[in-house]
């Protein structure tokens, strides 16, 4: 098979690119046995769930451009949902994960399908008001499944039989990030698919979008709901740690915060993603001294960063890498 | 007159209307399979208006339009194109923050169908069609002479070259009819010369071109067939000499002589 030079040069970067993701995923997989510390170890697992939030909002706001600041009421449903069916009915908490997430995700076809044609701060509005109906229907323990403003206690630890169960601070940080792992590979490789870039279109574009044969409402849809099933995944892994869920947890505060991280990164950059869930988990504990002014400070360095880097830390690298890698894959695997 | 298969797009009394005004007026209009059609008028004719209904950007209040003898009802845009029309805008609208090849790989995305599950776990199906997406998305780039220009970001190239990027994405979908809004405004002479013979040689590949145009030197030169708008009607058709000939052509974009006393 012949590889022409342009592909060669694009092997070259990778290669690059190759050695610093190892160096980054080997330093993950050290941490824990480095740093002997449980509660660093927590905090790096609280960071690991900002990250999975940040990647499911990433979907939406970031590929798509959809502003959606009620994202923390996707992670409610799939924490609920495993919370309620783990404690009446005794569902192994791995087994409620892909539960969670179509829970997630159905609820996201059903509320978004009506409004999925707004535009911008329109949809900003309706996504608000979602996030908080969803939080106040929790906190007025509808049919008594809920528990009200105490929630609902007692959500066993993930396992499998008796062979492994997640219990330590260690195993749920390899847990998390594992799940992590796997979820970046197939979201880098969404990004590189017709379907990844039918959802830049639309950002990018709606009319010219439409006008090149790209199904708008679908895709929107499309990106609502698998975002919504991550977030879902999320809750479910945040409702097994705590082993408690409450409506405190999924206030609009937070969407706000997972707005954040998005913006701080990059739209559309899932390497952003982990440098906007770094500075939102670590941020509070490295200024613990000023915890009163901690919002302050927050707010200074958004609107700092909008001001000199519009585009986030670490924005979306276009061109030759992507187009190029997939294609030398798929000669490859020709072969 | 031409036989009646060979006619491509046909509007029968297309109407719309935008509260009280009447864009278009019971338009009728015939592309011919294989020519070059034109539709010219002053300002606010409403020529525009026509092709967004007949890309279905709007629906029509009235009247009816048919596409290789099909009627049209009620479509979405995206259908619009997957039927064989694609269109350039008269205010390009690219994706700016993309690559010149992502744009044009934009035309392939209804013509093939790898789904979530196929995109996640790399199937040989997907990985085979995305090359074809690619090499698809190469070619028509390169027809365009922006082959150099593949990575770079579309807001980064020049005026001229955009236009000349949109219809790349445009006729990447493979089109049997391409539909141009003043495909040259904004480029210069020399431009507008390339553009002229770019497009002459499209119909080579058995394509239908309908373009709306103010450079007269444009339409003259290489129209097969020119309807002329003026008011949301049609007021004059004819080969483009009869039209530049034409009285009521002439009163429609200068004026009546005995107004001035």
């Amino acid at each position: 098979m012949m590889v022409n030079s342009e592909n060669r040069k694009a092997n070259k970067f990778n290669t690059k690119g190759n050695w610093f993701v190892i160096i980054v995923i080997v330093s993950f997989l050290l941490f824990p046995l480095v740093i002997k510390n449980d509660y660093i170890i927590d905090v790096a697992f609280f960071f690991g769930i900002y990250t999975l939030l940040g990647l499911s909002l990433n979907i939406v706001l970031g590929e798509v451009g959809l502003f959606d600041l009620g994202h923390m009421g996707f992670a409610a449903i799939g924490a609920y949902t495993t919370a309620i069916l783990n404690t009446t009915f005794g569902i192994p908490v791995l087994v409620l994960i892909p539960v969670s997430a179509i829970a997630a995700a159905i609820f996201a076809y059903l509320v978004c399908s009506p409004i999925i044609h707004l535009k911008g701060d329109y949809l900003c509005i309706v996504t608000i008001g979602m996030g908080e109906i969803i939080r106040l229907t929790l906190l007025n323990n509808p049919f008594g499944l809920t528990g009200g403003p105490n929630g609902v206690f007692g959500i066993c630890f993930p396992s499998i039989g008796n062979l492994l169960v997640i219990d330590s601070c260690v195993k749920f940080y390899y847990y998390i990030w594992i799940i992590i792992g796997l979820t970046v590979i197939a979201l880098i490789r969404l990004q590189n698919s017709r379907i990844g870039r039918a959802w830049n279109y639309v950002r990018e574009d709606v009319i010219a979008a439409e006008a090149s044969g790209i199904d708008v409402r679908y895709y929107k849809l499309l990106a609502f709901v698998i975002g919504a099933a991550l977030a879902g995944v999320a809750g479910n892994i945040y409702a097994t740690k705590l082993m408690i869920v409450s409506p405190e947890s999924f206030t609009f505060m937070e969407s706000c915060l997972l707005f954040c991280i998005v913006l701080i990164g990059g739209m559309g950059s899932i390497p952003g993603v982990f440098i906007g869930a770094a500075a939102i988990s670590f941020f509070p504990e490295i200024f613990q001294a000023f915890a009163q002014y901690r919002m302050l400070i927050f707010g200074a360095v958004m609107v700092i960063m909008m001001m000199f880097r519009p585009g986030g830390a670490w924005p979306r690298q276009r061109g030759k890498i992507q187009t190029e890698s997939i294609i030398i894959r798929a000669e490859k695997s020709e072969i | 007159m031409t036989e009646k298969n060979d006619i491509i797009l046909e509007t029968k009394k297309l109407t719309k209307r935008f509260g009280g005004l009447i864009a278009v007026n019971q338009f009728d209009l015939e592309v011919t399979r294989g020519k070059i059609s034109s539709i010219i008028g002053p300002n606010g004719a409403g020529k525009t208006t026509v092709f967004n209904v007949i890309t279905s950007i709007y629906q029509p209040d009235d009247g009816e339009y048919y596409f290789k003898g099909e009627k049209l009802f009620g479509l979405k845009p995206h259908q619009i194109l997957t039927k064989g029309i694609a269109r350039t805008f008269q205010n390009i609208r690219l994706f700016p923050n993309m690559t010149c090849l992502e744009n044009v790989m934009a035309g392939q995305h209804a013509r093939s169908d790898s789904g979530i599950w196929h995109s996640i776990f790399r199937a040989p199906s997907q990985m085979k069609e995305e090359k074809k997406i690619r090499e698809i998305a190469e070619m028509r780039l390169e027809q365009v002479g922006l082959s150099g220009y593949k990575h770079e970001l579309a807001k980064n190239i020049a005026y001229g070259s955009q236009r000349m990027l949109e219809i790349a994405r445009a006729l990447a979908s493979n089109p049997s009819l391409l539909i141009l809004d003043e495909p040259s405004s904004g480029l210069n002479d020399k431009e507008t010369e390339d553009l002229m013979g770019f497009l002459d040689n499209l119909l080579i590949d058995d394509l239908t071109l309908l373009l709306i145009e103010h450079d007269m030197n444009v339409v003259m030169g290489i129209s097969d067939w020119v309807t002329v708008m003026d008011e949301g009607k049609k007021i004059a058709e004819g080969k483009p000499k009869e039209i530049y000939h034409n009285p009521t052509v002439i009163e429609a974009y200068l004026g009546k002589e005995e107004e001035e006393d």
